[in-house]
């Protein structure tokens, strides 16, 4: 059997490259996979716990995690094509209206 | 029919109810129906007040033979501090009680005549209502808090009635003076009741004069604490009933309507503090150095307000100063332990004082307004009813036998007469204030109604008042004839019938007279006698004949001025304070330090916020940098206890 810290290794890298990715692209498409990745990292985490101690709860967790994920991805997909219109770009620096 | 003893609370809540109704609802009422509500109240309070004291009288005190208190609703509970609505009912509150009801509803019969052609009327007759609520509150409380509640009712009610001509500069410039100054004398009135509560931890009557009944005395010119307690009431009382220092408000309270100076400020509130001195007549005679103060205060006051009075012009001023004169007499009676004849001068004094005060605001009302006597003159055949009845309150107050002053004044002097700390100096001054008393009223009487007219009698038409003023005016008058006759007997060796109703109140810190002090009383009698005759003759030798303005120097102006008293305190006092308001607290300690921590603190937090808001740059990717930073962070700190001796283990 893989032992845990191999796969909480592979969750520590994938979080890592999805906060990279996240701080350093600038396409919002590519941020918005950047967030994907980080989420799917803390799953594995999570199985991968689960599976070690032997119970259900990381599991229920995941699920919660995925289900969240597809509600925030319609979410977020639908910002990011009103933002396309209106701005003719996926530039996220583009994108600093809140700024004083 | 309902106890009213058991509901005592229904003789002040009357005319509160007629207060409320005329203050709420009389605008656009005729006079008559604010007449029908104001009289009403009053009236029905008064036949309340008089079955009150009969259930009292005739049944309650001879079955139980202490005074009735009865709590109605706590209103204060804080800790071991209880203030209830607790009323109370013995012979001091009787007498009060009556003098405040029957000549609260003489003067507001008299005021329906006097008030008629006023604006207003309404409003006049809702304070005045409320007046009579807030003066019942402060004789019938069984506590000090609950007293202190109509103390500052009735100051309330003063300076409402003070300025009622509100248009006029100098009226309202009066009722603030009346309410600043009398806030001094309250300041002393709390202090002491903290000390008593303090003392007693209790500020019930009852309970207070229960424990201080056996208490050790304070020595004479020891300063226990509750000599200090003592000193501290009569601070409130020399406020509240114009004694020296604190007179000063009493004269220019003038500027009130004259149903007004007869009621509040002759008759009732300022009698409040001789009511809350004889009603703490235990905690006094526990004080002797105390009572020394009020003795010489009030022995001093006589004499300095009727030298004022000789010169006045005004014939409201007269009275009034002879006001602060009289009450200063009512404290000299009760500085020299003789409680129930000051209450007695109290009870005489609101009889011929209310009827002075009308009579004057009859020949005012004659006179179309005109209050200097001066102007005034050879009213006598022309305004009889009023003469006579002025002539009537002018010799029960100069003290001729058999008017109630008589019995009255002569009772106080006797007692300072027979009191050991330089008793016969107080009896002197006092003599001497009584002859000035007797002289400038002779005065007042000659300038007023006999003589040449001085006034243009073309232009002024003189006229007798209607019935609504003159009713209670005759009423007034009888009983300032009659009022002194319950002290009539002592003068053949009888019992003087009303210090002995008092004795249940004043206990026995009075001791009745004896065979050979009985002569000496009725010498002194005579003597006083001869000094009202002397005050008589004076005023009539200056004013019988050809009257002249007197000259305006030397002790006349000074006497003129009143003694310049409103010019010291402003330049001693007013100037001062006013100084220090002006140029420190308001300019440095207002706009520096105040407003400048403010306005500091506002700047503080805008710069501060010009330096942060540079975080905000609207960049997504620094907030993600930031939530990064901030992870790390909470990550550190949570797992501290585990990084630490990784991270620094090493180096130790």
């Amino acid at each position: 059997m893989v032992p845990t810290n191999y796969y909480l290794i592979l969750s520590a890298i994938l979080f890592g490259l999805g906060i990279v990715a996240f701080v350093f692209k600038r396409n919002i498409i590519t941020l918005f996979m950047a967030i994907e990745l980080m989420l799917n990292a803390v799953n594995l985490a999570f199985v991968a716990f689960s599976q070690s101690l032997g119970k259900l709860d990381g599991e229920v967790f995941v699920l919660f995690v995925i289900i969240v994920a597809a509600a925030e991805a319609a979410v977020g997909l639908g910002i990011i094509i009103l933002t396309a219109r209106n701005r003719r770009s996926l530039n996220v620096e583009r994108v600093d209206l809140l700024k004083l | 029919m309902l106890p009213i003893l058991e509901n005592l609370w229904i003789i002040p809540l009357l005319p509160l109810l007629g207060s409320a109704i005329n203050g709420f609802f009389g605008a656009k009422w005729p006079n008559k129906t604010v007449n029908a509500v104001a009289l009403g109240s009053t009236g029905l309070s008064f036949a309340c007040a008089l079955e009150a004291v009969r259930e009292f009288l005739g049944d309650y005190f001879p079955a139980n033979h202490h005074a009735f208190v009865k709590p109605f609703f706590d209103w204060i509970l804080a800790g071991n501090f209880r203030a209830g609505f607790d009323l109370q009912m013995d012979q001091l509150t009787v007498v009060m009680v009556l003098i405040v009801t029957g000549v609260g509803f003489l003067i507001h019969i008299y005021s329906t005549g006097y008030m008629a052609h006023e604006g207003g009327y309404y409003r006049f007759f809702s304070y005045l209502n409320l007046f009579m609520f807030f003066m019942l509150i402060l004789i019938l409380a069984a506590n000090y808090v609950l007293l202190f509640v109509g103390w500052e009712g009735v100051g309330l009610c003063s300076y409402l009635l003070i300025g009622f001509y509100f248009l006029r500069k100098s009226a309202s410039d009066a009722g603030n003076k009346a309410f600043i100054v009398n806030r001094i004398g309250d300041f002393g009135f709390m202090l002491g009741m903290f000390l008593l509560f303090r003392t007693f931890h209790t500020l019930d009557f009852s309970t207070i004069f229960a424990k201080a009944g056996p208490m050790p005395a304070d020595g004479m010119g020891q300063f226990g604490t509750l000599t200090i307690a003592c000193l501290l009431l009569f601070m409130g009382a020399t406020g509240k009933s114009a004694q020296l220092p604190l007179y000063v408000w009493l004269p220019d309270a003038m500027e009130g309507p004259t149903p007004v100076s007869a009621l509040i400020h002759a008759a009732t509130m300022v009698t409040a503090g001789v009511y809350v001195v004889a009603r703490s007549n235990v905690l006094f005679i526990h004080a002797p150095t105390a009572m020394y103060v009020v003795a010489i205060v009030g022995c001093a006051t006589a004499f300095f307000a009727a030298t004022i009075g000789l010169v006045q012009s005004d014939i409201k001023k007269v009275l009034a100063y002879s006001t602060v004169s009289q009450l200063g007499y009512m404290f000299l009676a009760c500085g020299v332990g003789a409680f129930s004849a000051g209450v007695f001068h109290l009870m005489t004094h609101a009889f011929f004082k209310a009827l002075l005060f009308l009579s004057a605001g009859s020949v005012i009302h004659a006179m179309g307004g005109e209050q200097d006597m001066w102007h005034m003159g050879g009213l006598w055949s022309k305004i009889k009813v009023t003469a006579w009845c002025m002539l009537f309150g002018t010799i029960a107050i100069a003290g001729f036998f058999p008017f109630a002053g008589f019995f009255s004044k002569d009772a106080i002097l006797f007692g300072a007469f027979q009191y050991e700390h330089g008793g016969k100096i107080l009896y002197a001054v006092g003599l001497t204030a009584a002859i000035l008393t007797s002289f400038y009223m002779f005065r007042l009487i000659w300038l007023t109604f006999f003589g040449a007219p001085r006034y243009d009698e073309h232009h002024v038409h003189v006229h007798e008042s209607p019935k609504s003023m003159t009713v209670p005016l005759m009423i007034l008058a009888a009983l300032s004839a009659v009022g002194g006759w319950l002290a009539l007997p002592a003068l053949w060796g009888g019992s003087n019938y009303f210090s002995d109703f008092l004795q249940p109140v004043m206990g026995s810190t009075e001791e009745t007279a004896g065979g050979s002090v009985h002569t000496l009383e009725l010498i002194l009698s005579g003597v006083a006698i001869i000094a009202a005759t002397l005050g008589l003759l004076a005023a009539w030798r200056m004013y019988a004949k050809g009257a002249k303005r007197g000259t305006s120097e030397g002790l006349h102006k000074v006497l003129y001025n009143k003694y310049y008293v409103d010019e010291i305190y402003q330049a001693a006092i007013i100037g001062p304070l006013v100084w220090l308001s002006r140029n420190i607290l308001w300019k440095v300690v207002d706009a520096g330090a105040i407003d400048g921590t403010v306005n500091g603190i506002a700047h503080g937090a805008a710069s501060i916020g010009d330096l942060t808001r540079r975080t905000q740059s609207g960049n997504t990717r620094s907030y993600a940098v930031w939530v990064i930073v901030g992870a790390i962070v909470i990550f550190g700190v949570i797992f501290w206890p585990v990084i630490h001796p990784v991270v620094f283990g090493g180096v130790r």
